[in-house]
């Protein structure tokens, strides 16, 4: 369903991307792994439109993507989380969801009851997705004042808020204790079983390699590897570039 | 009593320019050109109501139609620029507003007075109130029912997801683009609103102090148009109608007596103040606070 054609990204000398071509298919969940630098969050940001492409192309479901702006890539389906948690602290749980239902069939609806009125499907929604997380008891508390570990979880749920097709999660277990990287397993799974498609990007081997039908392996911009946790696990050139020559976590 | 009357006057028109600014401070827009719209307003309400003949009642809403739409405009080309170069940005258009008004004559003969703005010297003889019968206190209460108005529509958009936006954007511009909400544009729909109220408050200005002129509308101006909701707090209106009192009220005519002196304790409780309650006079805490004591805590979770 996202296809990167020959996608790089220059930042002046710095090739931080360069020359990739990756395919994720629908209802898959592909891992992006790579050491640190090798380029894994700038495309994510290049697939969210935040900075331009100096190449290539990115196309989703058969459309290319490249020139659409941020926002309206949420709109054809594309959400994300951030690897630093960007909430609106000064807003309740509740609002943080509220403000990002913005998918395309949100946006189709009443201008007045969308923007005015809170119509029931919305709220319903938002219990919905709050339940998912376990985030009902804290919906009037500000975002600001959640424990870190709630902070990743409502990210997760704000991003679910404009109901993407594409679900690009940056390092979604970053900080997380073995119990909630639990949680955040299950849940990914359950994500994809609701047909969303997901782009894991994490330095935690255990998680990605426990949830990814399909793992690509970056390092200085470049794709090095791809295919299953089993054959990346082996490849040698991966354990030379990342994993080390001794053993696989 | 005039003498108070006239104080409230001032409170409610100052409050109005304070809400304008309010509304572009929730996207976390700082701009310092509401003088500049509220200079719009007044002129145009003035010449409507002095040289058409319209009633007033129209004619503000013309100054806030227009004032909007400069405010759209401006806003477009402005917001694209961040914090102290929006700020030089925004001063830089009050002060092109200002010498705008500062050159612009059109006068009209009437009997043996010339009617309208006259460049420098300004816009004299705004006599509506006068001619049409409206005591001080008629006038007191036309403007806080505008006040009343203001605020009510601004509260109710405020607890609307309109509001939750604004202030999402005002809180990360980057997590609410990747939310899916265009900025651009809902930063210049605050801008728009916050040019309407301006307008509004700039015509009402201009009907009871009956004389304009370009210097009313400089920098001093809309640094109290920004210091308002600063100072006041962003979590209701009512946080700027609390500085307002606090500054017009308090600072300006309550410490009239100390003669010259005032100005600096002026200063010096306003840098106090920010001291003491950061986040504003008027902080979520205090927010809390007051809803506690007349809400019971069954009826605030259901809100």
């Amino acid at each position: 369903m996202l296809e990167l054609q020959g996608v790089s990204k220059h930042f002046g000398g710095v090739r931080a991307v360069d020359g990739i071509d990756l395919t994720v298919a629908r209802g898959e969940i592909l891992g992006l792994i790579g050491p640190n630098g090798s380029g894994k969050s700038t495309i994510v940001n290049l697939i969210c439109g935040l900075f331009p492409l100096t190449s290539g192309r990115i196309v989703l479901d058969g459309t290319d993507i490249s020139d659409v702006p941020v926002h309206a890539r949420v709109t054809c389906g594309v959400a994300r989380t951030f690897q630093n948690i960007r909430l609106f602290g000064q807003l309740t749980v509740w609002q943080n969801l509220w403000v990002a239902q913005n998918s395309g069939e949100q946006r189709s609806q009443n201008f007045v009851r969308r923007w005015f009125g809170g119509s029931r499907g919305a709220r319903e929604e938002i219990e919905r997705t709050l339940e998912f997380f376990d985030l009902g008891r804290k919906c009037y508390e500000l975002a600001a004042n959640l424990a870190f570990g709630e902070q990743r979880r409502l990210e997760f749920a704000r991003a679910l808020s404009a109901k993407p097709a594409l679900l690009l999660l940056d390092e979604p277990a970053a900080g997380m204790n073995a119990e909630e990287i639990d949680q955040l397993d299950n849940r990914i799974r359950k994500v994809r079983q609701d047909g969303i498609t997901v782009l894991l990007i994490e330095h935690h081997m255990e998680l990605v390699m426990s949830v990814a039908d399909r793992i690509a392996v970056l390092n200085f911009g470049q794709k090095i590897a791809e295919g299953t946790p089993a054959a990346v696990q082996a490849d040698p050139v991966v354990r030379q570039a990342y994993l080390g020559t001794t053993a696989v976590a | 009593m005039d003498f108070y009357l006239g104080l409230i006057q001032i409170i409610g028109v100052h409050t109005l320019l304070g809400l304008s600014a309010y509304c572009v401070l929730l996207t976390g827009q700082v701009s310092l050109a509401q003088a500049g719209f509220f200079a719009i307003g007044a002129y145009v309400a003035g010449m409507l109501t002095v040289l058409a003949q319209w009633p007033l009642i129209p004619a503000l809403g013309a100054s806030a139609v227009v004032a909007g739409a400069v405010a759209c405009a401006v806003g477009f080309p402005a917001l694209r620029v961040k914090g102290l170069m929006l700020v030089v940005a925004t001063v830089a258009f009050g002060e092109a507003v200002r010498l705008f008004f500062f050159n612009f004559t059109y006068q009209v003969q009437a009997g043996n007075l010339h009617l309208g703005p006259h460049g420098a010297e300004g816009f004299r003889q705004i006599r509506y109130f006068p001619q049409n019968g409206w005591s001080t206190f008629d006038v007191m209460l036309f403007i806080w029912v505008v006040v009343a108005l203001v605020m009510a529509g601004l509260w109710w958009l405020d607890r609307s997801r309109v509001g939750t936006v604004l202030r999402a954007v005002g809180e990360d511009e980057l997590a609410a683009q990747s939310s899916g909400i265009n900025i651009t544009a809902v930063k210049v729909s605050a801008m728009t609103i916050g040019g309407v109220i301006a307008g509004i408050g700039g015509g009402i200005f201009a009907h009871y102090t009956t004389h304009i002129e370009h210097a009313q509308f400089g920098v001093v101006l809309a640094t109290f148009a920004i210091a308002y909701p600063i100072l006041g707090g962003l979590s209701n209106v009512f946080g700027t109608l609390l500085a307002v009192i606090f500054i017009q009220g308090f600072l300006i005519e309550g410490l009239r007596f100390m003669g010259d002196w005032r100005n600096l304790l002026f200063g010096g409780l306003i840098v106090l103040a920010m001291n003491i309650r950061p986040r504003g006079l008027l902080d979520a805490g205090a927010v809390q606070a007051l809803s506690r004591l007349f809400f019971s805590s069954k009826e605030r979770s259901g809100a």
